[in-house]
């Protein structure tokens, strides 16, 4: 087990350049996501919050479940959507990184929409009287409080990375884990454990570990630093 | 937009009833100053007439028209900043506005300069004090020239120096040329800066009479009581 351990840290420490290539596209992968499901998923939020319209609740309640929703359904959905007899086949999309991204997205805009939705919604309660004697449209008032709640979403969004970065069942069947093309940290663990080569598989966790601790501390700072800043 | 004539405004939540039959003429000079106990639905009138809550029954009359056709701006009692500079919270409020943008930065930095923030005009709003705060919502509101302002309790929780400028501002804005119509809890403050009194008790106005005639002969026995400290204080529902 040590050996294992210091073989794992000679890695990191060496720079190997096999574990820094799937770092290397986990990052891209996931931050591609993040950026979409930043792009859609913070203005569909915000629009929730504030608009008013028969059958919002349930589409916040279907909005909700879908944070919850199984990476590998998503995983098979956007496999069917991409394999060649499906609607999008014909990009030839499947097994790649671009394939990877679209089912993180899928991950990762409920999961910003949903809980940006709950942010602004309570700021709205409170800004609501005010805009509207001002005269502050609906879509004037999602620019507003998304710039408002901006510190608040970050964290959102961080919670957001934290989803793509760590889920393995969706880019595992859409990327198909194919070696220095769509491997990436959270299926290279799966089958490097299953190889046997713990060593990599350990490296890749301290890694992957140490990405979401550290977007957890610059979330917790970030707070605190926009709260001493901001008010 | 003035004369302002509300006629049985009833307000009724869950069959509760806070205001029952409010009626009242306001004309469009000057500072009306809403008096009250806890829970007379001094704020729930100001909500009303300002349309952010609608009435169970009874009319508001603006000039005959159901909508003003002159500005309508409202300070509450807890202003809403924005987590934006003090700049910001000024100049957004004229957005809705066909101005230009060097004319909403030119208004918005004027009004700063006359409430005296204008060195804080960078400073985050929310990380203003008290009395800085409302001093800011009174520059928001006076930046987009309007024909009536609300007030709802605008010096609450303030120290007497803050107060000060706060009334300052108010005299200055009906100076102006608005309307004022405020609630406070403060009689002094009422005998400084009200025009006219508008007391309100029992989901009712009891009283709208000159100032100086109120302060020196109530004539309804609420008002008394009210001006004598006697009217039993009501926790009551006032959103």
């Amino acid at each position: 087990m040590l050996g294992t351990l210091s073989d794992a840290l000679a890695l990191l420490a060496g720079f190997d350049h096999r574990l820094l290539e799937i770092v290397g596209l986990s990052l891209r992968v996931s931050l591609t996501a993040l950026a979409i499901g930043a792009v859609l998923g913070l203005p569909l939020g915000a629009w929730l919050a504030v608009a008013s319209f028969p059958g919002r609740g349930a589409l916040i309640v279907a909005l909700n479940a879908l944070m919850g929703l199984p990476s590998v359904v998503v995983g098979v959905l956007v496999y069917l959507a991409l394999s060649r007899s499906g609607p999008f086949g014909s990009y030839g999309l499947l097994f790649s990184p671009a394939a990877m991204i679209v089912a993180q997205s899928m991950l990762v805009v409920p999961l910003i929409a949903a809980v940006s939705r709950q942010i602004v919604e309570d700021a709205w309660k409170e800004y609501a009287p005010e805009f509207a004697v001002i005269g502050i449209g609906r879509p004037q008032a999602v620019a507003l409080l998304l710039a408002d709640c901006r510190f608040s979403l970050s964290v959102a969004t961080l919670a957001g990375l934290g989803r793509a970065m760590s889920e393995v069942g969706a880019v595992m069947i859409v990327g198909g884990n194919i070696d220095g093309y769509t491997r990436v940290m959270t299926t290279a663990i799966a089958l490097e454990t299953a190889k046997g080569d713990l060593a990599l598989s350990i490296a890749l966790g301290i890694v992957l570990m140490a990405v979401i601790l550290g977007l957890n501390v610059a979330a917790y700072h970030l707070r605190g630093w926009a709260t001493r800043r901001y008010g | 937009m003035f004369p302002l004539r509300v006629r049985g405004l009833r307000f009724e939540p869950n069959g509760r009833t806070v205001l029952s039959s409010v009626d009242l003429d306001l004309s469009g000079e000057g500072i009306s100053v809403i008096l009250g106990p806890n829970g007379a639905g001094k704020t729930l009138l100001l909500r009303l007439l300002a349309g952010l809550l609608p009435a169970d029954g009874g009319s508001i009359a603006w000039s005959g028209a159901a909508q003003p056709d002159g500005r309508l701006a409202m300070v509450f009692q807890q202003p809403m900043l924005l987590r934006m500079s003090v700049f910001t919270n000024v100049e957004f409020a004229l957005r809705p506005q066909a101005m230009s943008a060097a004319e909403r930065r030119a208004r918005s930095a004027e009004v700063l300069d006359r409430v005296g923030l204008a060195h804080r005009a960078r400073d985050c709003a929310r990380l203003l004090s008290g009395g800085e705060r409302q001093r800011l919502a009174l520059a928001r509101a006076w930046a987009m020239r309007p024909r009536l302002l609300l007030l709802d309790e605008p010096t609450a929780s303030l120290d007497p120096s803050a107060t000060e400028a706060v009334e300052r501002i108010i005299r200055e804005i009906r100076t102006e040329g608005a309307k004022v119509l405020m609630t406070t809890h403060n009689l002094g403050q009422a005998t400084r800066l009200a025009d006219d009194i508008i007391f309100l008790a029992d989901g009712r106005i009891q009283e709208h009479v000159a100032a100086p005639r109120f302060f020196a002969h109530p004539q309804s026995p609420a008002a008394r009581a009210f001006m004598q400290g006697e009217l039993p204080w009501r926790i009551a529902f006032e959103p």
